[in-house]
């Protein structure tokens, strides 16, 4: 392989390229980003940078040092428009083509917005250029805030806002927020990190319009309620940036489709971070990201799946001054019992069980015993996915399962872990 | 010099973070004792709450991990590598030492 391409220059995008290196490619390596910016950590966009404590230069994944130690051909501001038949030239925004013998697809997601037009005080936030618009509008004096969703980044967004003063106001369409990650009994608890944090936390309603002329003046809700707001968040997740591959023979389902190795139906073709659906499941993750890369890179390399990934899904959310941290394989029905603490003040431990046997766990403010936890965890969990891989189809719940079953793609042949 | 507690009250496999600026972390392994500045230089976590495994320590917030003999990182998501201090038992009382320089490996 002389050429890959990395189409992507955010976090998987830059942890293909390290391993790339890492693993001995020498060849020239093309980075293409769409933002204009160099790799950058996007979860604390929702916190430290929101409320003026992180600046941009603290986002930073890479320094100098590195970057030129990479060695890579970067292109910002660039996006990819296209992909041939035979995965071999992307296809770029600026009427240029990169030839290519390995491409890896790291394009990411992007936030979902609402219907319609939209109004000036309306805003989303996964980008740096989206979270700097918001910023700007919440350093402008107090305002009254209504964020749409109460997922993650609604409820880190609804924090911070909070915490800088302005009257918040969470709409979550679900009875509960982060009912489908937590179930019902833990969803409850959290869900009243908001209260306590000072903010409004409407449930169990849509959104039936947004209100105003020139800006936003409200929040219209299904149930006819109105709320007067000056600035809205929209936190309705994000959709995996997939819409360059139309032409070309991959698979797209809600992700590009990849084996359990992150090899696409081209075996020089492989997708990490929150555009590839690896194994049947698309996890936005921190971790997915950080982890798919070494493994996407090895079996690139190799030229066929050599190897699996499957890390224990893991993520935490700081919200309200407390750390939340959940990992494990939940299912339905798996039943949350606190073994550590009380959920009424001071944080608390809990595992998720089924048939006595411990599937998740769940933490507020107890990072420790959830470490400990999390790795005894993740060992179980290795050993009973070192067999031979299931189809791509033959997907367990996850947090973004496909709207319908994925077509089993590229089934890989042999498996070695 | 800053005591942090008495030996007994520091048992093997344990930590203890000292609320100093920046705070510090001291740890008790492998029958020695270490101290390193408690704060991840990755992002914002406490590493006194990291799963310790011999002499390394991984953070309790992304996994990076870090050599208590020499602060330095062995995995990402940290680059940077974090202060070590000098420790000293006296009369049975831990005391740190603070290094006031950055590492040389920096
Ligand atoms: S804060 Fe320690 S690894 Fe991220």
């Amino acid at each position: 392989m002389r050429t890959v391409t990395v189409v992507g220059a955010s976090l998987a995008g830059l942890y293909a390229a390290r391993e790339l290196r890492a693993q001995g490619f020498d060849g020239r390596l093309v980075i293409v980003g769409e933002e204009q910016h160099r790799p950058y950590d996007r979860p604390p966009l929702s916190k430290d940078f929101l409320s003026g404590k992180a600046s941009e230069s603290d986002l930073a994944l890479s320094d100098d040092e590195e970057t030129l130690e990479l060695g890579a051909e970067w292109m910002f501001g660039v996006r990819a428009r296209g992909l041939d038949a035979r995965g071999r030239t992307v296809l770029l925004d600026n009427g240029r083509t990169v030839s290519t013998d390995g491409l890896v697809i790291a394009t990411g997601a992007r936030a979902r917005r609402l219907p319609g037009p939209q109004l000036p005080g309306v805003h989303t936030l996964r980008t740096l250029d989206e979270a700097r618009a918001l910023r700007a509008d919440l350093h402008r004096g107090t305002r009254r805030v209504v964020v749409i969703g109460g997922g993650f980044i609604g409820a880190e967004t609804a924090s911070s806002c909070a915490a800088m003063g302005h009257d918040v106001t969470v709409v979550e369409a679900a009875p509960l927020p982060l009912l489908g990650q937590l179930g019902p009994e833990m969803a409850a608890v959290c869900a009243r990190l908001h209260e306590r944090g000072g903010v409004r936390l409407v449930t169990g309603t849509g959104v039936a319009a947004i209100e105003g002329g020139t800006r936003v003046t409200g929040v219209r809700l299904t149930d006819g309620r109105l709320f007067p707001a000056d600035v809205v968040v929209v936190g309705i997740g994000a959709t995996p940036t997939t819409e360059w591959l139309a032409g070309s023979t991959l698979a797209v389902h809600d992700g590009v489709l990849c084996d359990d190795g992150c090899v696409t139906s081209l075996p020089q073709v492989v997708a990490v971070g929150d555009v590839a659906r690896v194994g049947g499941v698309r996890a936005e993750h921190w971790t997915s990201a950080t982890a798919q890369p070494r493994v996407a890179v090895r079996n690139l390399l190799a030229g066929h799946t050599v190897e699996h990934v499957r890390p224990l899904p893991y993520f935490w959310s700081d919200q309200y001054g407390s750390r939340l941290q959940f990992a494990g394989r939940r299912e339905q029905g798996d039943v949350p019992r606190i073994v550590e603490g009380s959920t009424e003040e001071g944080g608390f431990l809990a595992v998720y069980e089924r048939d006595a046997r411990t599937t998740a766990v769940l933490a507020l403010d107890r990072p420790r015993p959830f470490t400990r936890l999390r790795r005894e965890l993740a060992r179980a969990d290795a050993q009973s996915t070192t067999m031979p891989s299931a189809p791509a189809s033959a997907a367990t719940p996850e947090p973004t399962p496909a709207p319908a079953p994925a077509p089993a793609s590229a089934a890989p042949a042999a498996v070695a872990v | 010099m800053i005591p942090v507690c008495r030996l007994e009250e520091l048992p093997e496999g344990e930590s203890v973070r000292v609320d100093v600026e920046p705070p510090i972390a001291v740890f008790h392994t492998d029958g020695e004792l270490y101290a390193i500045d408690d704060t991840c230089t990755h992002q914002d976590a406490s590493l006194s709450e990291g799963f310790l495994e011999g002499c390394l320590v991984e953070c309790p917030l992304h996994e990076a991990s870090f050599d208590l003999r020499t602060g330095v990182p062995t995995c990402l998501p940290a680059r940077r590598p974090v202060r070590t201090h000098r420790v000293t038992v006296d009369d049975g009382m831990i005391h740190v030492h603070r290094s006031e320089k950055e590492n040389a490996a920096a």
